[in-house]
């Protein structure tokens, strides 16, 4: 088994850009001290290289031509592509595993017929995982694309079977393999609303994921999930792969609605590998 | 057709340094390359985030253009209120404001 580490963490650009807005301090230093947590169990894998399933923001794709899965084959990568004081982490280059991701990709077609890249820069849905995971950008990256942004998005069941897919591939390559999905769960971001976070929703779905309840995670419809967790919510997709290929219950490692000036509920969580 | 000209427009601007150290000398020409309406236009030349956002164009794509332009946060969010109370509500896409313009952060409410 390759795969070593599978778990989920918010990527909010607040999270890194509006540090210094934050009233209730104590919370946010509990939020990172969750995911420095994450960081020390990922170091502790082994791992070679760490997968992040990214719900990207219009750094790379567009209306043009949008793939629904795409994976980043390159050797490295630049990034943010945002302004780096209005983020809150500077402008860098980050590597690639080129090969690995190649043999992924090769792997993942067998079942799902995902797009690749050999351009891509990251945006903040990257590079705040990043910013606390790998801080010194020393761990090679595969970036992973799902579009949760320009609908039509993918079906809940393929992002459910996209991350089967990534599970297999990564179990079939002799590299300790860590992945994380990373977005948002009930957020209405880059809307005057942001800062809105609807908690119950938020507890329920993640209910549903620490136990990798499969029925239940593939049961919301995305009319459903715009009414009840905002456009924002979409991003469940990152989640439900990153559950799809551990296979294993999950341990919510932190979560909170009090930090509402990071437009989402922060989310730390591992999986079981099983 | 017009409303994907405007992001693609801006989604090109937001990833590429090189267009943005031309954008303040050479925006008029850039703009020009896009086919879009006069309302547009004048949208850009203004950096008029609240008619952008009421216009349609994605939040993330806006955000982005907003933090390039040097506009803090709470003005930001500000902007697009207002740009519902001038313009009526956003026209297309999926970042509608969904209540009153109420801020939901006791950080901005404080401000």
């Amino acid at each position: 088994m390759s795969l070593v580490y599978s778990g989920v963490l918010s990527h909010a650009p607040g999270i890194t850009g509006r540090a210094h807005l934050v009233d209730n301090i104590e919370k946010r230093d509990e939020f990172y001290a969750a995911l420095d947590n994450q960081k020390t169990e990922i170091l502790a894998t082994d791992a070679e290289a760490i997968v992040v399933i990214a719900a990207e923001h219009f750094a790379n794709f567009f209306m043009n031509n949008m793939p629904a899965y795409c994976i980043g084959i390159s050797e490295n990568y630049e990034g943010p592509i945002e302004d780096p004081e209005w983020l809150g982490i500077q402008k860098t280059k980050i590597p690639g595993a080129p090969n690995l991701a190649k043999r992924l990709t090769k792997n993942i077609m067998q079942t799902v017929d995902v797009a690749y890249s050999e351009e891509w820069k990251f945006d903040h849905g990257i590079m705040v995982p990043l910013n606390f995971l790998t801080p010194k950008y020393d761990l090679p990256v595969i970036p992973v694309n799902i579009n949760c942004q320009g609908p039509p998005l993918t079906p809940l069941h393929r992002a459910w079977a996209f991350g089967e897919a990534l599970r297999r591939a990564c179990d079939e390559a002799p590299e300790k393999i860590a992945l994380v999905g990373t977005g948002g769960i009930s957020h209405w971001p880059a809307t005057p609303d942001s800062g809105k976070i609807n908690e119950a929703w938020d507890r329920e779905f993640l209910g549903h994921l620490m136990r990798n309840d499969k029925d239940a995670l593939l049961n919301y419809s995305d009319e459903e999930t715009y009414n009840d967790a905002g456009q924002g919510g979409f991003e469940i997709r990152t989640f439900i792969t990153a559950a799809a290929a551990a296979q294993g219950n999950g341990d919510l490692q932190f979560y909170t609605a009090e930090l509402p000036i990071f437009a989402v509920g922060c989310t730390v969580a591992r999986f079981e590998i099983k | 057709m017009s409303l994907y000209n405007l992001q693609k427009f801006l989604y090109e601007l937001n990833r590429d340094e090189s267009i943005q150290a031309n954008y303040s000398e050479n925006s008029e020409a850039l703009i020009a390359g896009y086919s879009l309406t006069d309302e547009e236009i004048n949208a850009l030349k203004e950096g008029d985030i609240g008619l952008l956002y009421v216009l349609g164009v994605n939040g993330q794509i806006l955000m982005h253009y907003a933090a390039l332009l040097g506009i803090e946060w709470f003005d930001y969010l500000e902007m697009m209120r207002e740009g519902v109370r001038i313009h009526g509500p956003v026209r297309d896409g999926v970042y509608a404001m969904t209540g009153g313009g109420e801020s939901f952060t006791n950080e901005e409410k404080e401000r």
